[in-house]
């Protein structure tokens, strides 16, 4: 293994600690490496600078030298070189590290200058945590236990505001509530591209609004949610809706396209709230799209299946799966699998087919990519299919040969693991011409036209791995239960397995994983556990000739590209 | 001791009779000779006789104007630029607006000169939005300068070439700040930048070197360039060199504007036998030495301590009137000289009313992108308004100080000092009369009671 190179290193010494961190580091970064908190609200790790809210002051010294010689003073008492204390506090996020810095995070000046600051930004703040979303995960509220003076010294009236501005289709702003620490303004810029944001009026009175004529409407518009440090900006589909310390939160990956967002499922007593963005620095940083955030509606859909049907009427579990396992034996079979499967899904299924002695085939589903957190290919796990071999070459949109095949009468019977095949281009005669096994999610053409309808789990209802563009392996896990009637994937497919005379297999991740990995090279050595909740990158050789249909994305760089 | 004389250097045609503010009369008067002198030296020479003058800058910091263009980064490859700070909005400070009115040549002939020491191409001057007739006589005389080949192309046949805009505000005192003033030139809002990183001698005007000098700054350099720095240097004090020019306004008889050597008049001889002394009937109660942001000066105090004269440390023991009034003393005494606005109040100003009306001031101009500046401003306004428009209660006095102690050294620019030095030092000098006020105020007269 080639070592990495070793980053450029700076020592600083913070409250008496010396740490070594890479140069160009910033004061709140290299503080956190020490597990302390410098707070702040204008800084942000993934926007420049702007040095605004001036909550992270600290101490900072240089080691003093003579300034003719250039040689070190030191001090008698402690035979040390002596330190420069600047008389006045730095900021944190705009003080970049430099050989021998000292910084002092807790020091009574330090202090002072934040108590200042925290009272300052609430004596124009409306204090309306009791009706505020934010209030649980509002930074006011946090830094105000530690530096707040606990009343009020504030008799004059507060500045009056805009209260519900539509930012756009999916922000409200509080104006009142805004401390104008700008990352919205920044986010917009910088990351969105979208540059709508900005502030009219001055003093006290600024205050935050779209561009004239222009709106908040750009498909990263919820990230201006996440990254407002108060209840400013505030999502309109989840304002008012929960209290977010009752929320559980649960990893997950975000299913709409190949890149993999990393994101937590807000969730409870079985009902999703909200999705927002996990910080992944290899995969998406601090962001994800507006329109994943979304899919957790199709948890709760009205067309979601609940019911186990056989020939259109209620079924038990079992009976429908013997059924199928006849229908499946009788021969002439295809199978489609899912790119938006999991991996483990895709390794039984495979086995499936393979027990069925026929070759799977997937549904491509590709558009054009935003160049930052949606790719061209919209399913999460194409090359997760890839990787445990249930298909060889890339997917196309229409399942052309299946449609033949059903024409000359070589397929009579379809299994199909979530995927519609009249949006894949198969006509309602051909469907009606075959026996259709379904495991799915929602109701569609082919569930209406199938014989044998079992109700499965949403990504969020269970665990699983996906592998995304960068053939990262990336987990998730379930938020919340299934609605009645419905079956974990691996359930129904270790029983399909079973009912064929296949080996038993484990029906569970788990215990699915000591046989993935022991027969898929590409994972071999792994455990579900063992994977990292920020992902593992895979071998990806095997596969470096397949003409995959991705662009450039914010941490992606196509093979081509990534050479030149 | 009797007053000097004025020294007019700077001022020497204003308001004299028949001078106008045309080319023709500025080359009768010998103008642009001094250009003429200067492109045929080496530049290096022009900045080591501004560096040899002791020149500080004229805005209100009082920076040395030689060591400014010397942290210029000339290695980065990029164009440098300068930029002229004629956005004068310093209450109680008026003289850039004279010499731009009445002897704008002056001042395109220093900025010109400024380039060429510098190797600047392009000059910017970022003249206050309020002053719509400066600007007109700016761009006329601009014309009238590049018509006869003093600025523009190929300058006196020299191949240097460097071209000077005029740029007008929007109206906002945070433009003089000289960060704040690349962002508006820039076409942004006017947010000064964090500092570091963006030190205009590095990163300034679109991520170039850039040079930010005052109006006055910039003409003192044009007689640098006439007399030579170490001739320069011979007027005023060590420290403290060339002319100050002081513009005094409030109650004495004679304001106005005045231009010494600097250090070497007190603000006794300035107020009492320059301005004529207070109004028949009152005494000088207060002044503020250097524009409203600096700290105020209450006459009775005695300021004592020791000074460097020479090589010598001596003991010093002033009142108010004994003050010299160069950047060094005043600093010395806890107060600036700033940008030379002396304004004068005598015994008939109530000091929470006239700090009323400081407040309203800053907290309108604060550009509210940091929060100390901006809650504090606007805090410290409310306090103050409420106090003379409504109930004052005797706590206020230690509120307000106290606000203001938030304040200073906390922010992203120097506007934190500016909005609360003024309600701390009225509060430490004057603190009897804000803790009385509700008791004083039941005496006063209603039409007393409404801030300008």
């Amino acid at each position: 293994m080639i070592a990495a190179p070793k980053p450029d290193l700076v020592t600083v010494n913070i409250d008496g600690v010396d740490i070594a961190v890479p140069k160009g580091t910033n004061v709140i970064e290299a503080a956190k490496q020490l597990q302390k908190d410098v707070p702040h609200y204008c800084y942000h790790p993934k926007l420049t600078v702007a040095g605004n809210c001036r909550m992270c002051m600290v101490e900072m010294g240089m080691p003093a030298v003579d300034p003719a010689t250039k040689a070190p003073v030191i001090d008698a008492a402690t035979g040390k070189q002596k330190i420069n204390w600047i008389p006045r506090p730095q900021i944190g996020c705009g003080t970049t590290v430099a050989p021998g810095m000292h910084i002092k995070t807790s020091s009574p000046m330090v202090k002072d200058a934040r108590e200042g600051v925290m009272e300052f930004l609430l004596v124009n703040h409306p204090l309306d945590c009791p009706i505020c979303d934010q209030a649980g995960e509002c930074k006011l509220q946090e830094q105000a236990t530690g530096y707040g003076r606990g009343y009020s010294r504030f008799i004059e009236e507060k500045n009056v505001k805009p209260k519900r501005t539509q930012l756009g289709p999916r922000v409200t702003l509080d104006d009142e509530r805004c401390i104008l620490c700008s990352r919205c303004v920044r986010f917009s810029k910088e990351i969105a591209k979208d540059d709508v944001l900005g502030f009219v009026d001055r003093g006290s009175y600024s205050t935050l609004t779209c561009h004239p004529g222009k709106k908040l409407e750009n498909n990263y518009s919820l990230n201006t949610v996440d990254i407002c440090p108060v209840g400013a900006l505030t999502s309109t589909d989840f304002r008012f809706k929960m209290r977010v310390w009752f929320l559980k939160q649960t990893n997950t990956i975000d299913i709409e396209s190949s890149v993999g967002v990393n994101a937590v499922i807000w969730s409870r007593e079985g009902v999703i709230y909200r999705l927002t963005p996990r910080r992944n620095d290899e995969v998406n940083d601090t962001w994800m799209a507006d329109s994943g955030r979304l899919l957790y509606k199709q948890v709760a859909a009205a067309r979601r299946l609940s019911a186990v049907t056989l020939h259109g009427s209620a079924s038990s579990l079992d009976t429908a799966i013997s059924s199928a396992a006849e229908l499946l034996k009788s021969g002439s079979i295809a199978v489609v699998g899912s790119g938006r499967a999991s991996v483990e899904e895709q390794f039984l299924l495979k086995k499936l087919a393979g027990q069925l002695g026929v070759k799977a085939s997937l549904v491509a589903r590709t558009a054009q990519g935003d160049k930052l957190l949606i790719s061209a290919d919209r399913n999460p796990n194409v090359r997760g299919a890839l990787v445990t071999g249930l298909i060889s070459a890339l997917p196309a949109a229409q399942l052309t040969q299946l449609a033949a095949d059903i024409d000359d009468g070589k397929v009579k019977t379809v299994l199909t693991h979530g995927e519609d095949l009249a949006a894949a281009g198969l006509s309602a005669a051909q469907l009606a011409k075959v026996n259709i096994i379904y495991l799915g999610t929602h109701a569609d053409a082919t569930s209406a036209a199938a014989k044998v309808v079992l109700p499965t789990l949403h990504t969020f209802e269970k665990a699983g791995t996906f592998v995304n563009q960068q053939f990262r392996i990336q987990k998730f896990a379930a938020a919340v239960p299934g609605p009645q009637g419905t079956s974990n994937d691996l359930v129904v497919l270790a029983k399909l397995l079973a009912a064929l005379g296949a080996d038993a297999t484990a029906s569970d991740v788990h215990g699915l994983w000591s046989t993935l990995s022991a027969s898929v090279p590409a994972l071999a050595t792994m455990l579900y556990k063992n994977i990292p909740e920020t992902g593992l990158l895979l071998d990806s050789t095997p596969w470096a000739g397949l003409p995959f249909v991705e662009g450039e994305s914010l941490k992606y760089k196509p093979a081509a590209l990534a050479v030149a | 001791m009797p007053a000097p004389a004025q020294t007019r250097v700077i001022f020497k045609h204003i308001d004299e009779a028949g001078y106008t503010n045309d080319l023709g009369c500025y080359l009768r008067h010998g103008g642009y000779e001094t250009l003429k002198k200067s492109v045929a030296r080496p530049p290096a020479d022009l900045i080591e006789e501004v560096k040899k003058s002791g020149l500080r800058g004229r805005g209100g910091a009082g920076f040395p104007c030689g060591v400014k263009w010397s942290l210029v980064d000339r290695k980065s490859g990029k164009p440098i630029y300068l930029i002229v700070n004629a956005d004068e909005s310093e209450p109680g400070t008026f003289k850039d607006r004279y010499i731009m009115h009445q002897d704008p040549h002056q001042l395109i002939e220093g900025t010109i000169i400024s380039c060429f020491a510098n190797n600047v191409k392009q000059a910017y001057i970022y003249i206050r939005g309020e002053m719509p007739e400066g600007a007109r006589i700016l761009e006329k005389a601009i014309a009238e300068a590049r018509a006869a080949n003093f600025v523009g192309p190929n300058i006196l046949g020299t191949g240097y070439s460097c071209e000077i805009y005029v740029h007008r505000g929007a109206g906002a005192y945070i433009c003089g700040e000289e960060t704040g003033l690349i962002e508006s030139l820039e076409g942004k809002r006017a947010n000064p930048r964090i500092k570091p990183p963006y030190f205009p001698a590095v990163l300034g005007l679109y991520q170039c070197p850039t040079i930010v000098n005052n109006v006055e700054t910039l003409c003192q350099v044009k007689h640098i360039a006439d007399i030579g720095g170490e001739a320069y240097g011979k007027t005023g004090t060590p420290g403290n060199t060339g002319t100050r020019i002081f513009c005094v306004s409030g109650h004495v008889q004679r304001p106005g504007y005045y231009e010494f050597p600097a250090g070497t008049i007190t603000m006794g001889q300035l107020l009492n036998e320059v301005c004529g002394g207070p109004l028949p009937g009152r005494t000088f109660k207060a002044v503020i030495p250097g524009g409203s942001s600096a700290k105020v000066l209450r006459f009775g105090e005695r300021y004592k301590g020791k000074r460097k004269v020479g090589a010598e440390m001596v003991d010093y023991d002033w009142g108010v009137e004994d003050v010299p009034m160069d950047f060094d003393s005043l600093a010395m005494i806890g107060s600036m000289g700033g940008s030379g606005g002396v304004i004068v109040m005598d015994d008939s100003v109530n000091m929470v009313e006239a700090l009323a009306n400081i407040n309203a001031f800053y907290q309108h101009e604060s550009c509210g992108q940091c929060t100390p500046c901006r809650e504090g401003s606007l805090w410290m306004k409310k306090i103050s308004s409420r106090m003379v428009h409504g109930d004052a209660r005797k706590e206020d006095a230690a509120l307000l100080k106290s606000v203001a102690d938030q304040i200073p050294g906390r922010t992203i620019c120097a506007f934190g000092e500016a909005c609360s030095w003024p309600t701390q030092s009225f509060l430490i000098k004057f603190k009897d009369e804000f803790e009385g006020y509700a008791e004083a105020k039941k005496s006063l007269p209603a039409d007393r009671l409404a801030l300008v």
